[in-house]
């Protein structure tokens, strides 16, 4: 296993900035759009994709080498969002018993996250991209971290909207798309960079 | 007429993408084509119809507390299937769709529709009911990857529709054209509702006089 500092840091700037999960990837729309109404639920929120996000990773590096091995790897999707389900339970049963603080911080966000498009996608991306286990681990570290970026950016800018005078038609969904166009167009000067 | 009605609410009143606000992911990610959009709304229908079907004939069989895990094996499989048919058939199409395909599994409508829908009902209605709502999301994603596709670059299908004098904006293919396009989309939608709303509550007020 090589550890090349460049390519590790093109990995974590491109996986925080340029290609951005929620809005340059468009992966985890749902949640974005759901729960980035106050910034106290979208920081939990986003605390809880990093987490499972990143055991993610880890694990299915290793159920994807025993899927190759046995040579089964049609049953990629299948097993990835099996151990995905299984992964949030787990975390989700062991910070009740361990951490209850934390478990009732995250409260209902960590269910959520079984569909929350961004953890499969970054399971799906890490065998695509053909990362060893310290790539893979950090990618979806720091892919989950981009996702909590925009996140928690977003309900900074609604919890402002809240007082603001949004015309009838655009109240609701339609500003958020808006700002979130903006914030894709800001995030789009990241391209480009190099390392 | 009621099958009817099963078919027909996904195209206005509970229309996934416009008004449920469901499954984003895709109608955001890959209308940069009209052909990309067609083909990831038809797997999408594909994907719908077949888990619809298959969780109304095991609606009695899955215990209620493992469920959602039954659901989601079932969807799992019928995307496997999409995904590779796909690969076979239109090489070119999946690579253009890329992750998008796997992610069908993850698509809110699907779960939704069988957690709301095909667990209660037989199977007839749960066919319906499934192509009914993929067809609005084929739907859907042909108007937001037709807007993207004529204003980004100034084609649709692929041919030149436009006087060669427009300049293509290429914003509206690259991701915050994406937003955009939804957001007027959304918002548009939102203006008619409300005056049909009260329209009707107009015709409500004159009947009784």
């Amino acid at each position: 296993m090589k550890l090349d500092f460049s390519t590790l840091m093109t990995i974590i700037i491109g996986a925080i900035f340029i290609n951005n999960f929620v809005l340059s990837r468009f992966l985890g729309i749902c949640p974005f759009v759901g729960v980035s109404r106050s910034l106290e639920s979208s920081f939990g929120m986003g605390m809880a994709v990093i987490f499972v996000m990143t055991l993610t990773g880890f694990v299915t590096y290793f159920v994807n080498l025993i899927l190759v091995i046995t040579r089964v790897e049609y049953l990629q999707m299948m097993c990835f969002i099996i151990v995905i389900a299984a992964l949030v339970q787990f975390v989700e049963m062991f910070l009740q018993k361990f951490n209850p603080t934390l478990y009732s911080a995250l409260g209902i966000y960590l269910p959520l996250i079984t569909t929350n498009c961004a953890v499969l996608a970054v399971a799906l991306l890490n065998v695509k991209e053909g990362y060893n286990l310290i790539e893979a681990v950090l990618f979806s570290f720091f892919a989950a971290a981009g996702f909590a970026l925009a996140l928690v950016i977003m309900a900074g800018i609604r919890e402002r909207l809240e007082i603001t005078d949004v015309p009838r038609t655009m109240q609701g969904v339609p500003i958020t798309f808006i700002i979130a166009a903006i914030l894709s167009l800001a995030f789009m000067g990241f391209s480009g960079m190099k390392f | 007429m009621s099958n009817w009605k099963e078919f027909s609410k996904g195209f206005w009143a509970e229309n996934p993408t416009f008004r449920l606000v469901l499954g984003m992911c895709a109608p955001l990610a890959i209308t940069t084509s009209v052909k990309n959009g067609v083909g990831m709304g038809v797997s999408t229908t594909a994907v719908l119809v077949a888990s619809n079907i298959w969780i109304s004939i095991l609606r009695n069989a899955i215990p209620n507390q493992i469920r959602i895990p039954c659901f989601i094996v079932v969807i799992a499989a019928f995307t496997t299937i999409v995904d590779l048919s796909v690969h076979a058939f239109s090489p070119v199409l999946y690579d253009a769709l890329g992750i998008f395909i796997p992610l069908i599994v993850v698509n809110c409508i699907i779960l939704g529709r069988a957690e709301a829908f095909a667990s209660k009902n037989q199977i007839w209605p749960s066919a319906l009911d499934g192509l009914g709502m993929g067809l609005a999301f084929t739907v859907n994603l042909t108007i937001i990857s037709g807007i993207r596709e004529l204003i980004g670059s100034g084609q649709l299908l692929g041919r030149p529709v436009v006087p060669p004098a427009y300049q293509p904006s290429l914003v509206m293919i690259l991701p915050p054209g994406g937003f955009i396009t939804l957001a007027f989309l959304i918002a548009g939608m939102n203006v008619i509702s409300r005056r049909l709303e009260i329209r009707r509550a107009a015709e409500r007020k004159e009947a009784p006089q």
